[in-house]
């Protein structure tokens, strides 16, 4: 019924090894693709792209980041805060130093930065895993956000400690700043979130992606049969630090604007990243947009809908929100330990089928 | 419970016809989280002093005042959220009640066109009107609050601190940092030895920062704290003997919330202030009659009187005075949100204003000019009675060191002036 399948036939590997080979679902993807980037930009305001769009793509983007390290390579971490903290920083110190350059290479840098300090704090993984890779991590969080906190240089010395995003721009359109408008912010976003998707999508489907897939199934295994735990591990943590550091360059430079790193990237940023991943499932792209999306848009309806449509006291709504969203996580996670990719991929099984499943 | 939410919603349905016509307060509150205990008396007396215009005198200028209430959770990025879902409501003015989204809304909300009132908090150098057009924190800022401490020690010491040592204990963020630029330069003119000590948020464990206390024995700690902080430290302070008299906070530590866990060790405790304490002031027994008994208190209308409340109150009557004076020089009782900007540039404050408000030397008498949007910094102190359970102004208002910290506020709003392309518009 809604997948029709039959005459949809592939005549070629690369047809075949596709990322969207039934042909619905890619028509579907080019109608996301064209809504996104062709009709939301001119009817975007504000508050969509401050309260909702942004976070969701920031945040979808380090998702996918902390998805590669965890869910296709297993190694646990609990360093995405301070590793988004390295983005945000490099970013502001590349910002201030070279304004004139545009605001893309500055990301894309920042994101380079990150890298090498996951790199750095990757290392460790050589030796310990599971558990005792997650302390190793965490240490990296706190030692990062005491960095930041503690060297005045970081914050160009700054009476208060908070880094401030000046207004900078890109191909002369403002990017970062109050006067930023929100359809050129959603636009930069969405851009490192498509490049980043593709990317991803791209390398744990390759070479790289089947050594990291190898090396979480079973390290020892993977060795005998010829795959490099230190090339694999490193490149894990590097890959995964680089869209980590995208987007903590994004979500202080575009979204937030003003940053103090224990108040935005704290050891709760690196919990909520985690639980992205956990409840959009691991080890699938989609997953990671799809825990982003829960736990980004989820506590805005609630506040939407409690707050201001039934006018209950805010502290009320609060208290519920949190209610809720624990509530879900915890059904999520004994009725569908997979995540929402998963809940998505049998749906999808039942569709194709549908309505005779025999 | 069920009653009140039913009430409070039919309130929120049959507001939300006619609130265009309103003048509207948003309040960014925090009612959850690590921090709701001082938030919560805060948000309480903010909604009460307009609920208690609308009921007594039908508005302001005949105007409704309609106060909308987001939960932040003291969270920036909540903040970003009530901040747009608020700003195309008619909001005036926004009063965010934490230094990080403070920090946040100042480009964004002077690109907007609305005012930022940070009473005692946000950015110090925002007093300079100059750079900051559309930010205001009379009447007291940081600085004034770091300067005005050392002026009671100064005062109580008979005007001579050298040598003496001074610990900082302080909230390790935005908030906690704005003081020592201050501090540093003090220490340098009275030759008195300063010492930091940072707390991690939220500031639950501060052992090793209060051992290292004992071990240095300052002659006297001053204190940056918020929140869960501020009643840690004055039980740790306990726990060490420090004597409190020689335990300073700064406004934010200094409620109720703070002392009490303690009980008596806690007797003596100081801290500054820029607005007075207790409810005895007329003002409070119509707010009994209208609001009060009237069952249209804010919260659980429990926190009537208690230094936050009073803090809240003052600040909505200071947001109200200016969208007086906003009406008045607009010439229309429906003023927007750049009306009142000019408003509250153009707020005098005297002390027969405040008497005829029935808050007699309820703050100090200041007034706001282009380049000065801090006001005169004047700053009381308070002390904790353990045994009565109440705070007493035991130093009038008085002023801070104008000379040290108008040389500072000059310095770092040059600098964001340039870091942003802000040319000087006063003169």
């Amino acid at each position: 019924m809604f997948y029709r399948e039959a005459g949809d036939f592939k005549t070629s590997y690369q047809a075949d090894s596709q990322t969207f080979p039934i042909k619905f679902d890619r028509y579907r993807y080019y109608v996301v693709l064209a809504i996104a980037f062709g009709i939301i930009p001119f009817v975007i305001n504000d508050y969509w792209a401050n309260a909702l769009l942004l976070p969701f793509l920031i945040y979808a983007i380090a998702a996918i980041g902390l998805n590669i390290l965890v869910g296709y390579c297993g190694q646990v971490s609990l360093g995405t805060g301070g590793f988004m903290a390295v983005g945000a920083y490099a970013c502001y110190k590349l910002m201030t130093a070279f304004p004139e350059v545009s605001m893309f290479i500055h990301v894309i840098l920042a994101g380079g930065i990150t890298a090498a300090v996951g790199v750095l704090f990757g290392l460790p993984s050589l030796r310990i895993k599971g558990f005792y890779l997650a302390v190793a991590t965490l240490a990296a969080q706190f030692f990062l956000v005491w960095l930041f906190n503690r060297v005045p240089w970081f914050y160009n010395y700054s009476a208060s400690g908070q880094i401030n995003a000046p207004e900078r721009d890109t191909f002369g359109i403002i990017i970062t700043g109050p006067n930023a408008p929100a359809w050129a912010t959603y636009l930069f976003c969405l851009i490192f979130l498509t490049a980043c998707a593709l990317i991803a999508r791209n390398l744990t489907r390759g070479t790289m992606g089947r050594t990291w897939m190898a090396i979480r199934d079973m390290d020892i295994a993977a060795e005998i049969i010829g795959v490099n735990p230190l090339k694999a591990k490193m490149t894990a943590f590097a890959v995964s630090s680089f869209f980590i550091g995208i987007s903590g360059a994004l979500f202080f430079a575009l979204y937030l604007g003003a940053v103090e790193v224990g108040e935005a990237f704290g050891i709760q940023k690196s919990f909520l990243v985690l639980f992205m991943v956990i409840i959009g499932g691991l080890g699938s792209i989609f997953g990671s947009f799809a825990g982003a999306a829960f736990l980004v848009l989820l506590p805005v309806v609630l506040k939407v809908v409690g707050a201001d449509m039934l006018g209950w006291p805010t502290d009320i709504v609060a208290h519920l929100q949190l209610v809720i969203v624990g509530g879900l996580i915890i059904v999520f996670l004994i009725m569908e330990p997979h995540g929402l990719a998963q809940l998505w991929r049998v749906a999808k099984e039942k569709l194709r089928l549908w309505p005779f499943p025999h | 419970m069920k009653m009140k939410l039913a009430t409070v919603a039919l309130g929120a349905l049959m507001a939300a016809g006619p609130a265009l016509a309103d003048l509207t307060f948003p309040s960014l509150s925090y009612r959850t989280g690590p921090y709701a205990a001082s938030g919560i008396p805060f948000a309480d007396g903010y909604a009460d002093y307009f609920t208690l215009l609308n009921e007594r005198d039908g508005g302001i200028g005949g105007v409704k005042a309609n106060v909308l209430e987001c939960e932040t959770g003291y969270n920036t990025e909540k903040g970003v959220e009530c901040y747009e879902s608020t700003k195309g409501q008619g909001a005036l003015v926004y009063q965010p009640l934490s230094t990080g989204i403070t920090y946040q809304l100042i480009p964004k909300a002077t690109a907007d066109g609305i005012a930022i009132h940070s009473m005692g908090y946000g950015r110090t150098s925002a007093k300079n009107g100059d750079v900051f057009s559309h930010v205001f924190n009379y009447p007291a800022n940081y600085w004034d609050g770091a300067s005005g401490a050392v002026n009671y020690l100064l005062e109580s010491n008979g005007g001579d601190i050298k040598g003496k040592k001074i610990a900082l204990v302080y909230h390790n963020s935005a908030y906690g940092k704005e003081p020592i630029r201050t501090l540093e330069e003090l220490s340098k003119k009275h030759g008195f030895e300063l010492s930091t000590l940072p707390v991690d948020h939220p500031g639950q464990e501060q052992k090793s920062q209060w051992l290292q206390i004992r071990r240095d024995k300052p002659d006297f700690v001053l204190m940056w704290g918020w929140g869960v902080m501020n009643q840690v430290a004055v039980q740790e302070a306990a726990n060490i003997r420090f004597p409190m008299e020689n335990f300073i906070g700064i406004w934010w530590s200094g409620s109720e919330n703070d002392v009490l866990p303690a009980g008596d060790a806690a007797n003596g405790y100081k801290a500054l202030t820029f607005h007075n304490v207790g409810t005895d002031f007329p003002l409070f027994d119509d707010l009994q009659k209208y609001v009060i008994d009237a069952g249209k208190a804010a919260g659980a209308g429990d926190q009537v009187g208690t230094v936050l409340y009073n803090r809240g109150l003052y600040a909505a009557m200071l947001a109200a005075e200016a969208a007086k004076k906003a009406q008045e020089i607009s010439g229309k009782a429906d003023i927007t949100a750049a009306d009142m900007r000019d408003g509250m540039e153009a707020l005098e404050m005297t002390e027969a204003k405040m008497a005829e408000l029935g808050l007699p030397n309820f703050g100090p008498a200041f007034s706001v000019s282009c380049s000065n949007h801090g006001g005169d910094a004047l700053v009381g102190v308070t002390q904790w009675d353990a045994a009565s359970k109440t705070w007493s102004l035991i130093s009038d208002f008085k002023p801070t060191d104008s000379e040290v910290i108008g040389a500072l506020i000059e310095e770092d709003s040059n600098a964001y002036a340039t870091e942003n392309n802000i040319s000087p518009r006063c003169n």
